[in-house]
């Protein structure tokens, strides 16, 4: 084998994705297809009470009402809804695990391999994590020491049972069930998800985690995830996600809840490594999530940061409306695509309260033959006095193939606010990799530390435990994209 | 230490070095003078091999033939270019991208790398005496650097990294004499038995600070005369017009 040659399938074993592999154990599913019967199903499964369901069934009779939107850049072949799976648990789960002990040690491999800690005694990481395996949540850690402070960490089908009166009073209070094609969807079939509730004036000790896996084929993954802090609350929550190679693209379509009372303040991290398809465009995840913050309160915050660098195509706008007076929200991005992914991504910022302020900060990284779409919306109400926004997107590309493209909506009513938009877009020049190079680093190590300065204003949002994963992420999404 | 053998280039057809020799033993200084376009920043590439030149010959440095190595195996076997135009990297502290730099090169010879601690006290050291402070190291690599940190910058790195063989890229362009100075006293301080340079310029300023073992004159990608620093006074006098044709 000539010496280009070798380098070349070093660099193919390099990227190859390394949480691509599968867990062999049995699971419980849903006949295909998407009907009432499938609802009650789910329903049924997960032993939910009876206005639950009605939920789930006026969302499912909305649906039928409704189109599929297709105004994204980036196309996908139709999606047969009723081809799909939508429940799918591992059958040991069946009577919920008490404790730790008792999960599948098949499940807790995987999330060993995956370098979660479900043991409660990596009490060092200072993380509480809850684990979703497709559709149910498999542990979540440290509930009982939360529970002592009066923060409730808990999957989303326990609080349905067991806070009914916090889910009622918030689920759809934030993305209702009639908001679009995909939110309805989740509406009527979510199957698990984490849900957060921190008591007024409770600045929660640690930070929050979910970790959402795919392991069943030909299964749709429907999170739900919401967020409550009361007043003068502060949270910090992050989710990460990845999923094994297949040839099929797999549909995860989450919802995300968050809502922050007067004076409270949420961080929303994610980190998204879904399986992206094989070098030539086959499989993937199409990761089309609504994501939606509600600062109800005055003075409230809500600061989204996502890292995207996996998924086939990546569709979704985490936004925040701006209700309460001075009350403010935030946008960071990096969203990262090579070989053939793509990306339509970007945030709506709606301003109602006065002296209300938003900030974001996107930065696009396109390589290969990938495609990068920022689009976001600023929208400005009559009654926001004094609003403010600044937004800054920039977009670097790492070769001559890709795309990179910014969509910036303004929308403004109100003549006292002040609306700011910068955009930039830029190359990894051959100087700046030359330069690199003369100074001992390899090709690699150049595009990765190239990269990850342009992105560095959204990294150091990150809270301290997951930003030297994400550079790392961001080194490993970028490999063989050059040369 | 090294020698080069015959060596050509071309890029996109155009010839540009023309059967190029030169041997330069260990602790010499060789400078290489030459009018515009007689190749004297193509010789720096062909050395660090930058992509994008076809290049035939050989370059022998340590008993390897360079031609068979890429850019980051050349840098971590001894050869450090000293940049004409350093480039920018916008967002990289400088602090971080030289504790990467010589940890690749620390890796690359077995070498223990350096934690934050260590290094902040090894380049809190060489930098005094190149009158670069802790401030500069703390902004993004070269942005918004001027003309002499820049070049300031560029000799701190080869203190750090200690190279073997050293090629300075018209070094001297852009400095003020207070600049040029500091830099030249940089190069001075190293140079040692053990070490060689190839100061590539267009001026014989330089050479007033750095002095040379030997002067080449470069045109039309060979080298046309050879001798000591006296060369350079000659050209400073007399131009390159008799070299042209």
């Amino acid at each position: 084998m000539s010496k280009s040659e070798d380098l070349i399938k070093k660099y193919q074993e390099k990227s190859e994705y390394s949480h691509g592999f599968v867990t062999d154990i049995e699971t419980i599913d849903v006949p295909k297809g998407l009907n009432e019967k499938t609802i009650k199903f789910i329903s049924n499964q997960k032993k939910e009470p009876e206005w639950m369901l009605k939920w789930r069934l006026k969302a499912f009779e909305r649906l039928q009402k409704i189109k599929e939107p297709d105004w994204q850049k980036p196309k996908y072949p139709k999606i047969d809804y009723q081809d799909l799976y939508y429940y799918s648990a591992p059958k040991s789960l069946k009577d919920q695990p008490k404790t730790l002990d008792d999960i599948d040690p098949e499940i807790k491999k995987t999330y060993d391999k995956l370098g979660i800690p479900l043991e409660e005694q990596k009490r060092l990481s200072g993380v509480a994590v809850d684990a979703v395996f497709d559709s149910v949540s498999v542990a979540t850690t440290f509930k009982d020491q939360l529970k002592k402070i009066g923060v409730i960490f808990c999957s989303i089908s326990e609080a349905i049972k067991e806070h009914p009166e916090l889910v009622k009073k918030y689920l759809g209070s934030v993305i209702p069930i009639t908001d679009h094609y995909f939110a309805t969807l989740n509406s009527a079939v979510f199957t698990d998800g984490s849900f957060v509730y921190i008591p007024p004036g409770v600045r929660c000790p640690m930070e929050l985690s979910t970790y959402f896996r795919i392991n069943a084929s030909n299964t749709g993954q429907f999170e739900r995830t919401l967020i409550i802090a009361d007043q003068g609350s502060y949270v910090s929550y992050l989710e990460g996600c990845t999923a094994p190679m297949r040839d099929e693209n797999q549909l995860h379509a989450a919802n995300v809840e968050l809502i922050a009372l007067d004076n409270a303040e949420i961080k929303y991290s994610t980190v998204q490594n879904w399986y992206p398809g094989d070098k030539d465009g086959k499989g993937g995840i199409y990761n089309f999530v609504t994501k939606r913050g509600l600062c109800k309160g005055k003075n409230s915050k809500i600061s989204w940061t996502q890292v995207e660098t996996g998924s086939a195509i990546t569709w979704k706008y985490p936004s925040c409306i701006l209700q309460g007076d001075n009350s403010m929200g935030e946008f960071y991005s990096v969203a990262i695509t090579n070989n053939f992914q793509k990306a339509d991504t970007g945030t709506k910022m709606i301003h109602l309260g006065k002296n209300t302020k938003s900030k974001i900060i996107s930065k696009g990284i396109s390589a290969g033959n990938a495609d990068n779409t920022y689009r976001g919306l600023v929208s400005i109400h009559s009654k926001a006095k004094g609003a403010k926004n600044f937004t800054q997107c920039d977009s670097l590309l790492v070769g001559n193939k890709c795309g990179a493209h910014t969509i910036p909506y303004i929308e403004n009513k109100n003549s006292s606010s002040d609306v700011e938009h910068e955009a930039t877009t830029s190359k990894i020049s051959d100087d700046q990799l030359f330069y690199c190079r003369q100074r001992g680093l390899n090709q690699e190590e150049s595009v990765s530390l190239i990269v990850n300065g342009f992105c560095k204003e959204v990294l150091q949002q990150l809270p301290m435990e997951f930003a030297v994963e994400a550079q790392k992420l961001v080194g490993i999404s970028l490999e063989g994209s050059v040369g | 230490m090294i020698e080069i053998k015959n060596l050509k280039t071309s890029v996109e057809e155009k010839k540009i070095l023309n059967g190029l020799n030169l041997k330069i033993n260990k602790g010499e200084v060789h400078a290489i003078m030459g009018p515009n376009g007689s190749g004297k920043s193509t010789l720096s590439y062909a050395l660090s091999g930058k992509e994008g030149y076809d290049v035939t010959g050989e370059i022998l440095f340590k008993n390897r033939n360079l031609l068979e190595l890429n850019t980051e195996e050349r840098a971590q076997s001894g050869i450090f270019l000293a940049f004409q135009y350093p480039i920018e990297i916008p967002g990289v502290f400088t602090n971080n991208f030289l504790r990467t730099s010589l940890n690749s090169i620390r890796k690359s010879k077995n070498q223990k790398e350096l934690n934050a601690i260590d290094f902040l006290k090894l380049v809190k050291e060489k930098s005094k005496s190149l009158k670069i402070s802790q401030e500069m190291l703390s902004r993004p690599l070269n942005v918004g650097f001027s003309g002499g940190e820049k070049k300031r910058n560029e000799i701190l790195q080869m203190a750090l990294i200690e190279p073997e063989f050293v090629i300075m890229d018209e070094t001297d362009s852009g400095l003020d004499i207070d600049a040029l100075k500091i830099v030249s006293n940089g190069v001075n301080a190293l140079r040692n038995s053990e070490r060689s340079f190839l100061i590539i310029t267009h001026y014989q300023r330089l050479l007033n600070y750095i002095k040379p073992d030997f002067v080449h004159v470069l045109s039309n990608g060979k080298i046309v005369e050879s001798g000591d620093w006296k060369l350079a006074l000659d050209l400073e006098n007399n131009g390159y017009g008799k070299y042209l044709n």
